[in-house]
């Protein structure tokens, strides 16, 4: 897929595993960067500013304290239209190595996930990420993968869920 | 999944009406008439979606001749399946943006980072 970025390994695939039992989703991804490198573009708001929203939109952050306990809120803004709102604390800023943060998309005030991300060190300059949403339900998690289509995203939610929860 | 037949997944399943009718497909087989019923459109109309349906693999027509009842051949499991593929690619293309940040990133050294600062 990548041929011509010479920073990108094609051995870097992001794993995802969603589990049957538990409403949870598991996202696991390696770096070419040492964790402390990894970690900074994860809680220095110009750098997350620059790969976390989607691509077709701008990320607006809003708020930032990367600290434990503090709190952070960022919009998607595409056109100058913001396009959806997300909002949370940082439960814990373990540097290098834990980030603890609750997760709120304000269109879905309701559900929080709780999302861990572990920064393993792998030696030689590399970083494995794994990172752990909790859910509430199975609903608020089969809506969250939903949300990734490309086709109405912010509609036809509802009736998704209703899809995936009538199997 | 094939990256083709994802697509036309996603394509049918882009519209409200289709989803719906994949939903009512799941509790159990129905007609064409059946699945026209609850909506203010023609035959026609839902025949069409079906066809939608139908050529993303989803649904297929029954051997009863008189009927033909539909029939959903793909289970929550499939649709799953795919969510967390779309899902997946989604989070790969973020992570490929992290990889050009972490690139260009310099290596400053982690004062900034010492554990249990106070700053």
């Amino acid at each position: 897929m990548s041929t011509n970025a010479t920073h990108e390994s094609t051995t870097q695939q992001t794993r995802i595993e969603a589990d049957p039992n538990v409403p949870t989703i598991r996202i696991i991804r390696d770096f070419d960067a040492p964790p402390d490198k990894v970690f900074r573009a994860w809680i220095d708001p110009e750098l997350v500013a620059q790969w976390l929203g989607p691509k077709s939109t701008e990320m607006r952050i809003d708020e930032w304290d990367a600290r434990t306990g503090g709190n952070y809120r960022y919009a998607a803004v595409q056109d100058g239209a913001e396009v959806a709102t997300f909002y949370g604390s940082f439960h814990e800023v373990r540097p290098d190595e834990r980030l603890v943060q609750t997760f709120t998309w304000e269109g879905m005030p309701d559900g929080v996930s709780l999302d861990t991300m572990v920064f393993e060190d792998l030696g030689d300059g590399r970083t494995r990420t794994v990172g752990l949403s909790v859910l509430d339900s199975f609903e608020a998690r089969d809506g969250m993968m939903a949300s990734g289509m490309d086709v109405g995203v912010y509609e036809g939610y509802e009736k998704l869920d209703a899809l995936l929860a009538d199997g | 999944m094939s990256e083709d037949r994802l697509s036309r997944v996603f394509a049918a399943l882009a519209d409200p009406t289709r989803r719906d009718i994949v939903a009512r497909l799941s509790v159990g087989d129905a007609t064409v008439g059946q699945l026209a019923a609850p909506y203010d459109v023609s035959i026609q109309a839902v025949s069409k979606h079906l066809k939608v349906l139908e050529d993303a693999g989803l649904v297929s027509r029954s051997h009863d001749a008189q009927r033909r009842p539909r029939h959903l051949e793909a289970d929550v499991f499939d649709l799953m399946t795919a969510w967390i593929e779309r899902y997946r690619r989604q989070a790969e293309e973020r992570y490929r943006r992290l990889d050009a940040v972490l690139a260009a990133m310099d290596d400053r050294p982690k004062i900034h980072h010492q554990k249990g600062a106070t700053s």
